[in-house]
């Protein structure tokens, strides 16, 4: 062999190796997804906390390389790094970190201080339920349909928990549909909220809320655990980091351990969730018409619960006394999607009385809509898994 | 005194925990006369007892006893140093009780005897926990094995080797193909009404049974508060009960801050002064790049 073949072969097999010639039109497909994602959250402030490391994740894992050259790259290949980050999402250990973290953040004074709200949380809960009937309808599995239908919770770390136990598979769509949807809710709830109230409805003023004492906040997280935990062990992960990291908040006497938990470690977590979230994406395994079907049902699992939210109030309205009626601007808050949709009932308020302030009457329903969402995971766990 | 308290407790806890994971171990399945079933890895059949570490953890085994002598308890001690006595979850180790020890950790020093009763127990590495036992009868025929119905749980039953009583030894005493809860769920539940009645009342009952507790927690609290604010004030358990008052709300409070203002012009003192402090860097050739470093930008949105 001469020279000049000894080159020409080395540079011919490096050409092989690179991006350019194992490209395929799904991965520029995925690679205009990431920048769409990235130009969301760059641009139009669109959940930029996650869908930067998320699209820039998709960026990550759409990179064609020759998987048969066996350079243990690729996030499904044992033993590479991006796979033993991985192991967080699919082994489901990084969603109850960021549960704990969610507790640490967490205030739920609104809801100790009006208990009842507790029950739009849960009636919130619908929209899951209401999207497994219709993934049942399409085909899907029924542990496949759990999986998508979670997506109706409006938390991200809940569906990846519960997709990686009941559809690995599916995962990284589910994921994605998720926090895409959660970036929409400014735009999916607010025709919901006019549709379903009347202009007296949402002219409501509610009570201000009591002061709540520091026991109370102290005995919240630890009988909060205790009930649900004991109702649906399956949920523990969730329910017991979430309440873990609100006890720690309140306590008083770990305020170190409550900050790493609500800052440093929330956001490693979450970098790399996004990240290996986004690069779980590979075209191959995404761009199939499965993902079409997830997205649409994810959809219509938004709609359902955020409806279902605000047709509650209107419903337990009927059998409220006068003064202590709800504002059904509120309901929608029951879908999680902390503090955004508690934020879209307190603007939407606002437009139409610019004196009633509903954030904090709407952290009610929506805290306790993350705490509703987590047991329904456990539920469908305890069912399907 | 407090750290000596708190070392017995995490010694209690290793040891319950170790029993716990210790108690999980179970006989599975036995075969007593071995023609032509599972073969050693020297080439012989011979009596094999497989078990079942029924914990959702791996299970170290070495130390614990296995013998067919209720008498000698210790008869045959797992030897200590094998990677393979560590069983995953869920899973299965064979032992050939062919009398033979010296051939590694998997067989036994004592043997069964076909044509008559059985009889095997595992004792826990004190050499006194019984942790499991069984008689295999002493009608088994020759390549027949008596086993559980179910991994680590259930009625034991004779194994012929047909199509629905296989005998599997290191795997399985039910190959589960599909999942059977889910199979259920779409052959009895097609639209999944029955999913949504079921999950939407415990959803309810679980957050329910919080708002009631809260509620009452709620309303104890504020009781006592408003009790010890009454006793604090030399007012008597009856006539507090009897001035219990609602609670103050945010705007009552307003009311009566701006009222006080008004009235004393009572209000704390804002100077409205506003002060911006250059902070000197000390010059050094070290840090000196702080100068030449540009922020780090912050996308900002208008509101």
């Amino acid at each position: 062999m001469s020279f000049g073949d000894f080159l020409y072969s080395n540079l011919l097999q490096f050409w092989e190796l690179t991006g350019f010639a194992n490209a395929e039109i799904g991965n520029f497909v995925m690679i205009l997804v990431g920048l769409f994602f990235i130009w969301l959250a760059i641009k139009k402030n669109f959940e930029p906390m996650l869908l930067v490391p998320i699209g820039f994740g998709i960026l990550i894992g759409n990179i064609p390389f020759n998987a048969a050259a066996g350079l243990e790259i690729g996030i499904y290949e044992e033993g590479s790094v991006l796979n033993i980050l991985y192991n967080g999402v699919a082994k489901g250990w990084y969603p109850p970190l960021i549960f704990l973290g969610i507790g640490a953040m967490t205030d739920f004074s609104a809801l100790i201080a009006n208990p009842k709200l507790m029950l739009i949380g849960a009636a919130a809960q619908f929209g899951i339920f209401g999207a497994y009937m219709v993934a049942l309808a399409i085909g899907f599995s029924p542990d496949q349909a759990g999986a998508i239908a979670i997506i109706g919770g409006a938390d991200g770390p809940t569906a990846i928990f519960l997709s990686s136990k009941l559809a690995p598979n599916l995962m990284g769509a589910i994921a994605v549909s998720a926090y895409s949807y959660m970036a929409l809710v400014p735009v999916i709830q607010p025709p919901l909220m006019r549709l379903f109230t009347t202009k007296k409805e949402r002219l409501i003023r509610m009570k201000p809320a009591r002061a709540v004492s520091q026991n109370e906040k102290i005995i919240f997280p630890i009988v909060g655990m205790l009930l649900t935990c004991f109702v649906v062990p399956s949920g523990i992960p969730l329910l017991g980091m979430l309440f873990f990291g609100n006890l720690l908040r309140e306590c008083g006497v770990t305020s170190r351990l409550a900050k790493t938990a609500s800052n440093a470690l929330t956001d490693i977590v979450t970098i790399l969730l996004g990240m290996t979230v986004g690069a779980s994406t590979q075209a191959s395994q995404f761009l199939t018409p499965q993902t079409i079907f997830i997205f649409f049902l994810g959809f219509m699992a938004f709609i359902i619960a955020s409806s279902s939210g605000v047709l509650f109030v209107k419903l337990f309205n009927l059998i409220l006394p006068k003064e202590k009626k709800i504002n059904p601007l509120i309901g929608n808050a029951g879908v999680s999607a902390v503090p955004m949709s508690a934020r879209i009932s307190n603007n939407l308020g606002l437009e139409y009385d610019p004196s009633n302030y509903l954030l904090m009457h709407a952290m009610g329903p929506n805290v306790a809509g993350v705490i509703g969402s987590a047991v329904a995971a456990g539920v469908l766990l305890g069912f399907l898994a | 005194m407090k750290k000596s308290l708190l070392t017995l407790i995490f010694a209690a806890l290793a040891i319950i925990a170790s029993a716990q994971s210790r108690s999980a171990l179970r006989i599975n399945e036995v075969m007593v006369s071995n023609d032509s079933s599972l073969v050693d890895e020297y080439g012989n059949r011979g009596a094999w007892i497989e078990l079942f570490n029924s914990n959702f953890a791996p299970l170290e085994i070495s130390s614990v006893y296995l013998t067919n002598d209720s008498t000698d308890k210790r008869k045959y001690p797992v030897p200590l140093g094998d990677v393979n006595t560590n069983i995953p979850k869920r899973q299965h180790v064979v032992f050939f009780a062919d009398g033979e020890p010296n051939r590694g950790t998997f067989h036994t020093n004592f043997t069964l005897v076909s044509g008559k009763d059985n009889w095997i127990g595992i004792y826990d590495a004190d050499g006194s926990t019984l942790i499991d036992e069984v008689i295999i009868p002493a009608s088994l025929l020759p390549n027949q094995s008596w086993a559980r119905t179910e991994d680590g749980e259930g009625e034991w039953a004779l194994r012929t080797g047909g199509a629905n009583d296989y005998i599997t030894p290191s795997s399985a005493n039910v190959i589960k193909d599909t999942n059977k809860k889910i199979e259920l769920f779409a052959e009895r539940d097609e639209n999944g009404f029955g999913m949504t009645i079921m999950a939407m009342a415990i959803v309810f009952t679980a957050l329910l049974l919080l708002c009631l507790c809260f509620y009452a927690i709620g309303k104890i609290g504020s009781a006592v508060s408003r009790m010890n604010k009454m006793r604090a004030h030399g007012v008597s358990k009856e006539e507090a009960r009897e001035h219990i008052t609602e609670h103050d709300s945010g705007e009552i409070i307003a009311a009566i801050a701006m009222a006080l203002n008004e009235h004393l012009n009572a209000h704390d003192s804002e100077n409205t002064i506003l002060t911006i402090n250059k902070v000197k860097r000390a010059y050094s050739p070290w840090s000196s790049k702080i100068y030449g470093l540009r922020e780090v930008p912050e996308h900002r949105h208008a509101k």
